[in-house]
């Protein structure tokens, strides 16, 4: 695995431990996906399936104190940022042990241990939120850098170009991490987008921009360590974006008239998962038995998640007002 | 006491919250090389530097979220925006962000923003810079909004919405800049959770706020010459509305008249008017009476805007009317 002309030295420890973080990821939100059928889990549920090597690779190169905030399709990103996965399940149940106390559901997890500023669900509307926050980090001398993630598609809303031409004016520590599926919904990036290669857009405010492809846990890794470190050093803001592909529909509404079998398919060929598999397997890194036992452990995981979210409570209709505002004086 | 205008007991306010605490800064459209566009601001950045007195680019959705999201990791922001109509191009942040991150995050995140921004007609500005908008604010949860309209709440207000754990719009009614009159020295923060009996009386209640309190006052004067004494409540804090100081009031005076330069359909004056129905309604003498803005855009002539908006003989005569007289 080479990324964007980059050898990375990897571990075989390492190397596993991306292809675990992928598998949990994918193995989670297929459970999710059949939950979604028996309607345990409702409302708009986003999958991640096809794009796990962007959150896998990018959060592996974060600080704890780094921010991190995300679009609707998070599901990836709050498992790799490290929510447990049982507050995750059962924020999707809707329960009170969810990260969001069940008020959030599956597009908006929060979770201030982490960091994890959600899980927002208007396009573009987090840009503004990862400057804020890096600016605030910068007025108080924190080393932390504050990374966004966003679909491509936000690339046509107003507010990308307002963040990123304030990001860069004022310097500020912002990853910006474009996960560019190709599709807004069901709209191809060709129909939406004058200028289609959206690291040329983000050169165009003065920000270092490069893409990788994003269907390489390793070259996503190196790339989002090269660029952090560049942040880190007081060089401003850096825009990563990622080439990759959602296999499944857009959310669970879609029927996906917009693309081709022959298209999903040519593009699951290149599943980050089975790539690196090959790859750990060609260098002698996977071991017999390691797949099965990854496998097992996050089956275990899973299987624990949903019976914690089955179990776990009802947050109680008398707490419906609680936090919408602080306690009222008295 | 010293004599100061609400444009400078605004700029104070500011001052003092920079001084009191490292963690503020003002952020907005010219607010420092230009002074701010009212110029409130005005040598702010010769005290504090440009870290603290922010000019933006004109980007109200990149910088009113921006100014969220710094209050939230800690900072204490001030936004300036120019005015409520500009504000719309911030109301995704306003809204979807600021008013429902502590509830949608579980009580995880909070955001101690202050917003502030000039609203109101009267200087032929024509209806993009016109309007006035705070009721559609005050419509949403999650957020507090202010309305100063004495220079006391000018100075005083703004501390205690930094003080706040949640986000807090503050409404300055452009026209008020210029008011002038005595101010305490040693003015500090005021209360922001309840209205305020601007005037005493016995026969009815007047309930306004921010740009129409004077004229409201004054229609009072004028009601004392024809022998209606007239209470007049400065609702102060739009959102949530201090339903108390209403009731008990027009318990006393059993008659109410709302002045509100919002338009009628769908204003804060519905929502009071609403309140006092669902609240006092065995106690009333008369149905509560509106003025408010006519349902126009706001026009440019001088004499149309003037027409457009809520005025001291439609006061009078609203309460005349309710008095049946
Ligand atoms: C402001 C706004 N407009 C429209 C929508 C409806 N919508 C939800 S997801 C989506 C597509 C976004 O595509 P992209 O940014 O590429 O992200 P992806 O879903 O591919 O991860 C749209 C149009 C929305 N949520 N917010």
């Amino acid at each position: 695995m080479t990324g964007a002309g980059t050898k990375v030295h990897l571990t075989r420890e390492h190397g596993l431990a991306l292809l675990a973080q992928m598998l949990r990821i994918r193995r989670f939100e297929e459970r999710c996906a059949e939950l979604y059928t028996q309607e345990k889990i409702r409302g708009f549920l986003h999958l991640y399936i096809g794009e796990e090597a962007v959150a896998t690779g990018v959060m592996e190169t974060l600080t704890p104190e780094d921010r991190i905030v995300a679009t609707y399709r998070e599901h990836g990103h709050a498992l790799a940022r490290g929510i447990s996965m049982n507050a995750v399940m059962a924020e999707m149940y809707g329960k009170a042990a969810g990260c969001s106390r069940g008020r959030g559901g599956s597009m908006h997890l929060f979770d201030r241990e982490t960091n994890f500023y959600g899980g927002n669900a208007i396009v573009g509307g987090g840009l503004p939120m990862a400057v804020g926050l890096a600016l605030a980090d910068r007025m108080q001398d924190r080393a932390a850098l504050t990374c966004c993630f966003f679909g491509e598609g936000a690339a046509a809303e107003g507010e990308f170009h307002e963040s990123m031409n304030l990001a860069a004016l004022w310097k500020l520590p912002v990853l910006f991490v474009c996960e560019n599926n190709l599709y807004a919904m069901g709209t191809r990036l060709d129909l939406s987008e004058a200028e289609t290669d959206i690291a040329a857009k983000a050169r165009g405010y003065a920000m270092p921009a490069e893409a990788v492809d994003g269907m390489d846990v390793v070259a996503v890794e190196a790339a989002a360590r090269r660029l952090g470190t560049e942040i880190r050093e007081g060089g401003g803001p850096r825009f990563l974006e990622c080439r990759t592909y959602r296999f499944r529909a857009h959310s669970m509404f879609d029927p996906q008239l917009y693309r081709t079998k022959e298209e999903v398919e040519a593009w699951t060929e290149r599943d980050p998962i089975a790539r690196l598999r090959a790859w750990l397997e060609e260098v002698r890194y996977l071991h017999a038995g390691d797949l099965d036992r990854i496998e097992a452990e996050t089956a275990d995981e899973v299987e624990a998640a949903v019976a914690f979210a089955e179990a776990a409570e009802w947050e109680p209709v008398e707490d419906l007002m609680t936090d919408v505002g602080a306690e009222a004086r008295t | 006491m010293s004599v100061t205008t609400y444009r400078e007991a605004v700029r104070a306010a500011i001052r003092e919250a920079m001084q009191k605490d490292e963690r503020v800064f003002l952020m907005g459209e010219d607010v420092g090389h230009y002074g701010g566009c009212y110029a409130v601001s005005k040598g702010l950045l010769e005290e504090f530097g440009p870290e603290r007195i922010r000019d933006t680019p004109l980007s109200e959705s990149a910088f009113t979220g921006a100014g969220i999201a710094a209050a939230m990791a800690g900072m204490r922001p001030i936004v300036e925006v120019m005015t409520v109509n500009f504000s719309l191009l911030a109301l995704d942040q306003i809204m979807n962000t600021a008013a429902t991150i502590r509830h949608m995050s579980g009580g995880q995140f909070r955001c101690p923003v202050v917003i502030r921004m000039a609203t109101g007609a009267g200087r032929q500005l024509a209806a993009q810079h016109s309007h006035s908008l705070e009721g559609w604010y005050a419509h949403i949860p999650g957020i507090r909004v202010l309305a100063p309209a004495t220079l006391e709440d000018a100075r005083g207000m703004l501390w205690t919405a930094l003080d706040d754990p949640d986000p807090v719009l503050i409404f300055e009614n452009a026209l008020l800049y210029n008011m002038e009159g005595e101010l305490a020295d040693d003015a500090g923060a005021v209360d922001i959770d309840r209205a305020a009996i601007r005037r005493e009386g016995h026969d009815i209640t007047l309930l306004t706020y921010g740009g129409s309190l004077g004229k409201t006052l004054a229609a009072a004067e004028q009601l004392e010459g024809d022998g209606i004494s007239a209470e007049v409540i400065d609702l102060r804090t739009l959102r949530p509305l201090d339903e108390g100081t209403i009731l008990a009031s027009v318990a006393r005076t059993r008659r109410a008249i709302v002045v509100d330069e919002g338009w009628r359909t769908g204003s804060l004056a519905a929502e009071v008017s609403a309140r006092i129905m669902e609240g006092a309604f065995w106690e009333l003498d008369a149905p509560v009476g509106r003025v408010c803005s006519a349902e126009v855009p706001i026009p440019y002539a001088q004499h149309l805007e003037a027409a457009a908006i809520p005025q001291v003989p439609g006061i009078v005569a609203a309460a005349r009317a309710a008095m049946g007289r």
